[in-house]
């Protein structure tokens, strides 16, 4: 605003000066104000979305339910049918969509914003696969369960997340050069996974295909409970941390002027995300794309230039049921697929357009 | 981060200044020196996956299953049926996934071009799936234009969407559209499987990428396809040697470099093609061996190519024979032990090349 009006102050009276200043301090007021009332329809309509998404996913199944047995389903009513279907086996899948969703959204529009990458998020570089590759071998080669393999998965994705430091770290994390290291070692993470899985005993194929593509199918209450509660520590310090990553964003200098240590920040953000994508990868695998795509819908929606951590973390949940109810139930119905077939399939391609639009540069 | 990537790629550096008709006696002695070092390192691991695996068998007993085999005896049956087919397939495949490679840096003029990175091999795969599960096509004769035509589809969709867009092609372009490009076509390949449990369970082994248990006829009906690229590629190095110098002045060079590019991808789908149709889609073997040939020969890409001949079915076939002798009495199939060897090769090639990336 200044620089466009600075070249017009020389010689104007004072009067008509202080005129313009108030109608620039009212327009960014009123900028301000639209911005805000953007990012409240796009959350509200956005959850709006997930709530009929939701509600669309309770409903459809072998067994339909109308709108009003879901919702005194939902509400706590156990009467059969709809309490038992609703209760015992479709809430917890939609439950750990949800939340799964919610995680790589978030881990991915963390990732982006903190490295000014659209390609560097956790699903591109790496870090999921290496969560996937550790998660299969605590299950298999240790045969643990339950939260020693949400451990088990955070400590391959930072592992990964170290190694990718140590390799590809010269100045920054911004280059390109990061994300091909990355695609490198999610390339050798999943022929790890590829590999564990030929040895295992896992017979049942769907229970593979969980590891190779993401799948919601293994579902049940204590996997939701498990994810549910690391998602209650994570998400909170993400919301601490969301302002001081919105200074980081206007610049290193700029940060530290306004008392920010940039690299502290950084870090944290960075483990943040490599934690929600981690915890989300040990209870239904890599599903692909979520995290790369979340954030610049978001980010789109809401208008440039913010962080859009929630509209993200609610896109990403959006994606995912809304992805799973396709899976489930539109491609053909009586074949259940996983939901990582249906974000590969989607999100493969759009990858490819960012690419050859030349979008993936600015968004 | 814009002027990050506005060179692609920086090998190959261009051949001297005589040209590439006059290779310099240098690298020729270099390259003479370097092909019979090969020959006999790659004699000596053949004859070690012949004696090498769940059981070893002594090169005197090797040598009499090859020649003289006695009918009921064990050890002669093992080398006959096992450790012959997967050490030619080895050979075979190796070779062609080593010379894709070469051929993809230079037509790319990529450091980081790889059958397997840039989803030429999973092009192919989804191809050779649907043909086997969904057209009922159950012949290796039969499937094997399936991979031709998925390579093929692969090469065009990826390099297509790589050009098109900002600075052109660039290698963090190629290397994502090739990823972005796999993720799609094993979401396919899933959906294809899970119509099909049983495919579903054997394809799990397939994906690895294997030599083991493929038929013979497998490699006899796949070898023509070979030679022919094998061929192809021959004349491709001059092809390559110009355009390593841009397209300018390749034309400059009175190079038809829309003829030449055709040329190097045709020979490229054979090659892949009749790679994965063998051994399962195995990445970064053409990724190594180019970089390893580059070593020793330097930036003439008739030499690479003929190295890269000899190198891929080297590191194919000593991945094969470590994956036997590290698991014992199991086996690590070759694709992973190849991928555990390249991925560090990818990340030290992303750390040096300077037109890579910042």
């Amino acid at each position: 605003m200044t620089t466009v009006l600075s070249p017009m102050r020389a010689g104007e009276p004072g009067g008509v000066e202080a005129d313009r200043e108030d109608t620039a301090r009212r327009s960014v007021r009123g900028l301000r104000r639209r911005r805000l009332l953007r990012t409240l329809v796009v959350v509200a309509s956005l959850l709006g979305a997930v709530l009929a998404l939701s509600l669309t996913a309770l409903m459809l199944g072998d067994y339909r339910l109308t709108l009003g047995q879901v919702l005194a389903a939902v509400a706590g009513d156990d009467a059969p049918p709809a309490g038992f279907i609703v209760g015992e086996l479709r809430l917890p899948r939609l439950q750990l969509g949800l939340l799964v969703g919610v995680a790589f959204g978030l881990a991915g529009a963390l990732f982006q914003s903190v490295l000014r990458n659209p390609l560097a998020s956790p699903d591109i570089i790496g870090i999921s696969q290496g969560a996937s590759a550790a998660a299969v071998a605590a299950l298999l080669l240790a045969g643990m369960g339950g939260w020693p393999v949400t451990f088990s998965a955070l400590a391959g994705g930072l592992s990964v997340g170290l190694l990718l430091y140590a390799v590809a770290w010269r100045g920054g994390m911004t280059g390109h050069r990061f994300v091909l290291s990355g695609i490198g070692v999610a390339y050798l993470c999943t022929s790890v996974v590829g590999y564990l899985l030929t040895r295992s005993e896992l017979n049942a194929a769907a229970d593979a295909l969980v590891w190779m593509t993401g799948s919601l199918g293994q579902a049940t209450p204590e996997l939701v409970a498990t994810l549910s509660l690391a998602l209650w520590v994570l998400v909170p310090l993400v919301a601490l941390v969301s302002r001081r990553l919105r200074l980081l964003l206007l610049g290193d200098e700029q940060a530290a002027a306004l008392g920010v240590r940039p690299e502290r920040v950084r870090a944290v953000v960075v483990l943040l995300g490599v934690a929600l994508a981690c915890v989300a990868t040990a209870a239904a695998g890599p599903v692909a794309f979520v995290a790369l795509v979340s954030a610049p819908i978001a980010r789109r929606l809401a208008g440039h230039g913010s962080t859009a951590l929630l509209p993200a973390a609610l896109v990403g949940a959006a994606l995912v049921v809304g992805a799973d109810v396709v899976a489930q139930h539109l491609v053909s119905p009586d074949l259940s697929l996983p939901v990582g077939v249906v974000t590969g399939v989607i999100g493969g391609p759009y990858l490819i357009w960012l690419m050859a639009t030349g979008r993936a540069r600015t968004a | 981060m814009s002027a990050v990537l506005e060179s692609p790629g920086t090998p190959p550096p261009a051949p001297g200044p005589e040209g590439p008709g006059a290779a310099p006696s240098a690298t020729g002695r270099r390259g003479v020196l370097a092909v019979l070092v090969l020959l006999a390192l790659l004699a000596l691991t053949t004859l070690a996956s012949l004696m090498w695996g769940a059981r070893d068998i002594a090169p005197g007993e090797v040598w009499a299953a090859l020649w003289s085999p006695v009918d009921g005896d064990n050890d002669h049956l093992v080398v006959r049926d096992l450790r012959v087919p997967r050490t030619l397939i080895g050979l075979v495949g190796g070779a062609a996934l080593g010379v894709a490679g070469a051929l993809m840096q230079g037509v790319t003029r990529n450091p980081i071009a790889d059958p397997g990175l840039l989803g030429i091999n999973s092009g192919a795969s989804l191809a050779v799936i649907v043909a086997i599960s969904g057209l009922g096509v159950g012949s290796v004769g039969g499937y094997l234009w399936f991979a031709f035509l998925g390579a093929a589809v692969a090469a065009v969709v990826v390099y297509g969407a790589a050009s098109m867009g900002w600075e052109g092609v660039t290698p963090v372009k190629l290397a994502l559209v090739g990823a972005a490009f796999t993720a799609t076509a094993t979401s396919i390949i899933t959906v294809v499987l899970l119509t099909d449990q049983r495919t579903l369970g054997e394809y799990r082994f397939w994906q690895v990428g294997s030599l083991a248990n493929r038929p013979l006829d497998v490699l006899v009906t796949v070898l023509p396809f070979v030679a022919a690229g094998l061929a192809l590629s021959f004349a491709a190095g001059r092809v390559l040697n110009a355009l390593a110098l841009g397209d300018d002045v390749a034309r400059g060079l009175g190079q038809d470099v829309a003829r030449g590019r055709l040329l190097v991808v045709a020979a490229v789908v054979l090659l892949c093609g009749s790679a994965v149709s063998m051994a399962g889609p195995i990445a970064f073997v053409g990724l190594v061996v180019p970089h390893l040939a580059r070593v020793v020969v330097g930036p003439d890409y008739r030499w690479i190519v003929v190295l890269s001949m000899l190198l891929g079915p080297l590191l194919l076939l000593v991945a094969d024979v470590a994956g036997r002798l590290v698991a014992r009495p199991g086996e690590v199939e070759a694709g992973l032990v190849v991928a555990v060897i390249g991925a560090p090769v990818l990340l030290a090639i992303v750390r040096r090349a300077k037109g890579v990336a910042s």
